[in-house]
């Protein structure tokens, strides 16, 4: 990773030369308690060190001590890129059409892509009722992806069985995986409180409550005390310097209550997640641009390929550039899928590629600089007549 | 609602109906007699036999009623339709008039004093409108919609709708529109059903919701 990614990252706004200095030695010693294996590497590290004290290195340089002890010092992540479709809200085809060809038309974006992505990646909310016939729907157009497919849970998949039918088609919605040089984990964070057994809830009432984005009767969003020990565990054996993604419905942070914009326990979970040197974490649900960073972690929101949600009317992160309020007049408009490039230090660059309108990057440097580098273009609204405008 | 009282000798005890129930027949015999006791709600349908000796005490009463409530309840579920809709939708709370109770009107005179019961008689009026809209709002069947789409599937809590901006000129429809323009635009098209009459019932009750949720926002009509 370079030193300019180290320097932005920990840094955050400017910072006076002592505190940079004293962060990167923390890292330094930081990275020396994974060393056990390679001791001369300690020496090495104190002697930057010393050479620091000295001011004849610039502080920065120490980042370059970090090593991962799983794996051999020039281990290099090889950048690659995947794909990714969420939030389609599926109704059976004979209720709504809609839902179903913009569906179709995200997974002939994902097998246009040339060369192919490494895999696609589902974001959740297949369905909209949590019907079997509207999960079997979606499983059979998914089967149209070339690519490997990696499947989420969202809310809408989950509340009429209580995810019976969703684990029958995709698995369990908790799960991790390794991919050149990257560990993803994969939550269902969509656990919500028992609030249905007191109210006497039909499943439907239940699962007609959940989809309710308003509904304020629901409970909020949770990952859960099983899921974050099963996270903790699944983590333990990474080193600091281990690159990491996870994937959560959910935005892993506080945004907006009233619509579940928000995970509940997500202070525990960035707890859990904080002391990786590179972690991202890309969530559905929202429907919409959204770009957060709280430490080293990123945050980044899907787009939907139904509908687009309003912008919360309070919390929004300071990092994210809206889209601006998408045009009803043009079908489609603030919908969409898009790409996922995996740098070599395990950040990512976020393309959102919005139908009719000019996709836009989201990239690592501008969350890295904290805004200062690298700030993403608005999108332009479309005109009326559903093309770009000029 | 009145309390029909057709005997009189658990009259005191039944009394207790009226607050918990709002109206109950009640058919007793002389307790000397020995023959059961039968209470019945005002809807003259549901009731309830009760054994010569009882009611007794007050409580005794409250229980009676509640038991009859709970039952008339179940028969209509949707007699507590603003309630449920309180409790899923965040609604915003109408003008605060409080201040003009004691104040005369314009007529001067002791009937045109504003009091305490028109207050709330207008707020529970006013806001009743806006719940129904919210049930409206949140109901694809009510909307017509052919899709199953309903407005706070593009909207939660009425957000994005900015009602104080209109009228304005909507070069999509080419012409002026109107806040009722474009919820039947809406309706037509996303929601994929025929277009509300205008001053129906549906159309009455959006327009009341959606306006109330943007309170306090200054009117700007015209901006796009």
């Amino acid at each position: 990773m370079s030193n300019d990614k180290i320097r932005f990252r920990r840094g955050g706004n400017v910072k006076s030369v002592e505190t940079k200095w004293y962060e990167d030695r923390e890292a330094v010693m930081r990275g020396l308690m994974n060393l056990d294996r390679r001791s001369f590497m300690k020496v090495a590290s104190a002697a930057a060190a010393a050479v620091m004290t000295q001011g004849i290195f610039h502080p920065r340089s120490f980042a370059n001590v970090v090593i991962d002890p799983n794996t051999t010092d020039d281990r290099k992540i090889e950048p690659f890129r995947f794909a990714y479709i969420s939030d389609s809200h599926l109704y059976e085809r004979k209720v709504n059409d809609r839902f179903v060809r913009s569906l179709l038309r995200a997974v002939d974006d994902v097998n246009r892509l040339d060369p192919q992505p490494d895999f696609v990646f589902y974001g959740g909310d297949l369905a909209q009722l949590g019907a079997a016939a509207e999960l079997e729907l979606g499983a059979q157009i998914l089967k149209n992806v070339k690519a490997p497919l990696r499947m989420m849970v969202g809310e809408h998949d989950w509340y009429l069985d209580m995810g019976e039918k969703w684990r029958e088609l995709f698995g369990e919605p908790t799960y991790s995986f390794d991919h050149k040089g990257i560990h993803f984990v994969v939550l269902n964070s969509v656990v919500e409180k028992d609030f249905w057994t007191a109210r006497g809830m039909t499943p439907q009432q239940r699962m007609q409550t959940v989809a309710g984005l308003d509904n304020g009767v629901q409970s909020p969003f949770t990952v859960g005390d099983t899921q974050r020990a099963w996270l903790e565990k699944d983590l333990a054996r990474f080193a600091d310097s281990h690159p990491i993604v996870v994937f959560s419905h959910s935005p892993l942070y506080k945004l907006y209550k009233n619509w579940n914009f928000w995970t509940d326990d997500a202070d525990e979970v960035q707890a859990i997640l904080k002391r990786f040197q590179s972690c991202v974490v890309i969530h559905g649900h929202t429907h919409q641009l959204l770009t957060n960073r709280v430490g080293n972690i990123h945050f980044h929101g899907l787009l939907s390929t139904a509908w687009p949600w309003p912008y919360a009317p309070e919390g929004l992160p300071p990092l994210t550039v809206q889209m601006n309020r998408p045009n009803p007049f043009s079908p489609h408009d603030g919908c969409g899928d898009g790409v996922v490039n995996v740098l070599a230090d395990g950040y990512v660059d976020k393309i959102y590629s919005l139908w009719n309108r000019n996709p836009v990057t989201v990239s690592a440097a501008y969350l890295n600089s904290v805004r200062r580098r690298g700030r993403p273009r608005r999108s332009s609204r479309p005109t009326e007549h559903g093309g770009n405008p000029r | 609602m009145k309390l029909s009282i057709l005997s009189t000798k658990s009259a005191v005890v039944l009394g207790v109906l009226t607050a918990v129930v709002g109206g109950a027949v009640v058919s007793t015999r002389d307790s000397a007699s020995a023959e059961p006791v039968t209470v019945m709600l005002c809807d003259g349908e549901t009731q309830v036999t009760l054994n010569a000796n009882g009611p007794v005490t007050a409580d005794d009463g409250r229980e009676v009623a509640a038991k009859l409530m709970a039952e008339w309840l179940a028969k209509n579920p949707q007699a507590q339709w603003e309630k449920d809709v309180r409790e899923r939708h965040r609604l915003v709370e109408s003008h605060d008039n409080s201040t003009l109770v004691g104040q005369q009107s314009v007529q001067e005179g002791t009937w045109s004093t504003v009091t305490a019961l028109d207050v709330v008689t207008w707020k529970r009026e006013t806001e009743k409108l806006v719940a129904e809209g919210a049930l409206v709002f949140h109901d694809g069947k009510r909307l017509g919609s052919t899709v199953a789409v309903s407005c706070d599937m593009c909207h939660p809590d009425a957000s994005n709708t900015h009602p104080e901006t209109y009228p304005k000129f909507q070069s999509q429809l080419g012409r002026v529109a109107l806040l009722r323009d474009m919820i039947n635009w809406c309706v037509e098209h996303p929601v994929r059903g025929k277009p509300l009459a205008v001053d129906g019932p549906e159309m009455r009750a959006l327009e009341a919701y959606i306006t109330a949720q943007r309170k306090g926002v200054p009117l700007d009509y015209g901006k796009r």
